[in-house]
């Protein structure tokens, strides 16, 4: 099979910036705001969400043969049960402060609608090593998108970073950035979670609308620059 | 009455105070999805709430069999199996019984399979070791709180179609700020059980 060259880097990039789950299609929103309170919890959940997705993307790339076209979102909502249940278990024995901290939003990654669109959308139609460089580029793209997220509410809503709570192999670090007393706990609720998440999208919106109007300028100039040179010509050609 | 007590302060603590959508983040994916016109919200809302009900009603005894045969780790294979087929037969039966209400909820109904709030019922109720009685409760107050909050959340995106937005706030960005200040409305409710006692 003929190969773009490059395919396979820009196969892992577009999760990343292009077609960002988060920020670019809106999926997978419900872990996105509430598992944001704190940048490692953000850590945690983005790698979970990454590894299943992978063994997934892979596994489902595998059998792409094997199931029927009938019976195929009830196999994929099964593998990726699986799989949930499977990192859920790991993550219960080596990891019980992450498990505590995520709590019923493990097992939510079942329904999360990136893994089964990555599923359905990439991994049925395309080749195992594909299917795993779509799964990394995504999962490493909804993990940074999250961590974005996690930054603002941790900082803004607590004044500080703290590590090694949840990760108990780290020491324990807090950095504190906003002094005491100055820090605005709304971010910290609900309402903070919304609120960033809207800014955030507001700001892509401003950069894709500031672009596109970029481009619409130098086009038009390009235009008004064309049609004054052919009006020269033709000037020129009735001396 | 103690039990009654419990159910109904089940059923209004889900509702209000621990709103599914603006406290908990379950269902964020329909609320923002489908809630750009009323009836579609409407719609929605109502096809989760009979799938929430039915649901809750079938794993909890599921998870008790479960826990029976000691195979207590597989509940979230098992749940989001049950959601699956019970969405399914929920189509038919309102098919064959209400072809004019299969009519208005028939697009929304394979969208509920990945609403995570269907899911997350299911599953918190298990964690948290509820009575079938509380869990019901929990169910009914969880499913009739989403069904509120996504028509009011419509009906405000409606007017806000018209409002004079910042560009690039249009749709969503102005949506999610509009969440917010609902999500902290919503707050204010918290202190609804100290005067009770509960």
């Amino acid at each position: 099979m003929a190969r773009e060259k490059g395919y396979t880097k820009k196969n892992f990039l577009k999760g990343i910036l292009i077609e960002n789950p988060l920020f670019v299609s809106i999926l997978g929103t419900c872990p996105a705001l509430a598992t944001t309170k704190t940048l490692e919890a953000a850590i945690g959940m983005g790698l979970l969400f990454t590894v299943v997705l992978i063994c997934s993307n892979v596994l489902v790339s595998l059998l792409r043969k094997l199931i029927p076209e009938e019976v195929r979102t009830p196999a994929y909502i099964v593998i990726i049960a699986t799989f949930v249940t499977m990192v859920k278990m790991f993550t219960n024995a080596f990891l019980p402060e992450l498990y505590s901290t995520l709590g019923v939003f493990i097992s939510l990654i079942v329904v999360n609608c990136i893994v089964l669109g990555r599923a359905e959308a990439y991994a049925s139609k395309n080749g195992v090593f594909d299917s795993l460089i779509d799964a990394l580029g995504m999962g490493v793209g909804y993990t940074l998108a999250i961590m974005l997220m996690a930054i603002f509410r941790e900082v803004l809503g607590t004044g500080a970073f703290s590590f090694g709570k949840i990760f108990t192999f780290i020491p324990e670090v807090k950095l504190q950035i906003i002094p005491k007393g100055y820090e605005i706990s709304m971010f910290q609720n609900p309402a903070g979670a919304f609120i960033v998440f809207g800014l955030i999208l507001a700001i892509i919106a401003f950069i894709r609308n500031r672009k596109a109007e970029l481009k619409a300028n130098l086009e038009r100039q390009e235009k008004i620059r064309k049609a004054q040179e052919a009006k020269a010509l033709a000037n020129g050609g009735n001396k | 009455m103690n039990w009654l007590l419990s159910f109904v302060l089940a059923i209004i603590s889900s509702m209000l105070v621990d709103n599914v959508v603006l406290s908990r983040f379950y269902g964020i994916c329909p609320f923002l999805g489908v809630s750009r016109k009323v009836n579609s919200s409407l719609g929605m809302g109502l096809a989760v709430v009979f799938v929430i009900i039915f649901s809750s009603i079938i794993c909890w005894p599921l998870y008790q069999l479960l826990d029976l045969a000691g195979i207590k780790f597989m509940d979230t294979v098992a749940y989001i199996l049950v959601i699956a087929s019970l969405v399914q037969l929920v189509g038919l039966i309102i098919k064959k019984y209400s072809p004019s209400l299969y009519k208005s909820l028939g697009i929304y109904l394979p969208l509920i399979t990945t609403n995570c709030a269907v899911l997350g019922v299911a599953q918190s109720n298990t964690d948290q070791g509820l009575s079938f009685l509380d869990s019901l409760g929990n169910a009914i107050g969880t499913s009739v709180g989403f069904l509120a909050v996504i028509v009011i959340f419509s009906c405000i995106r409606v007017r806000l179609e018209s409002a004079n937005t910042p560009k690039a706030f249009k749709g969503l960005p102005i949506a999610l700020i509009t969440a917010a200040i609902m999500a902290m409305a919503f707050m204010g409710l918290q202190g609804l059980f100290s005067g009770i006692g509960a």
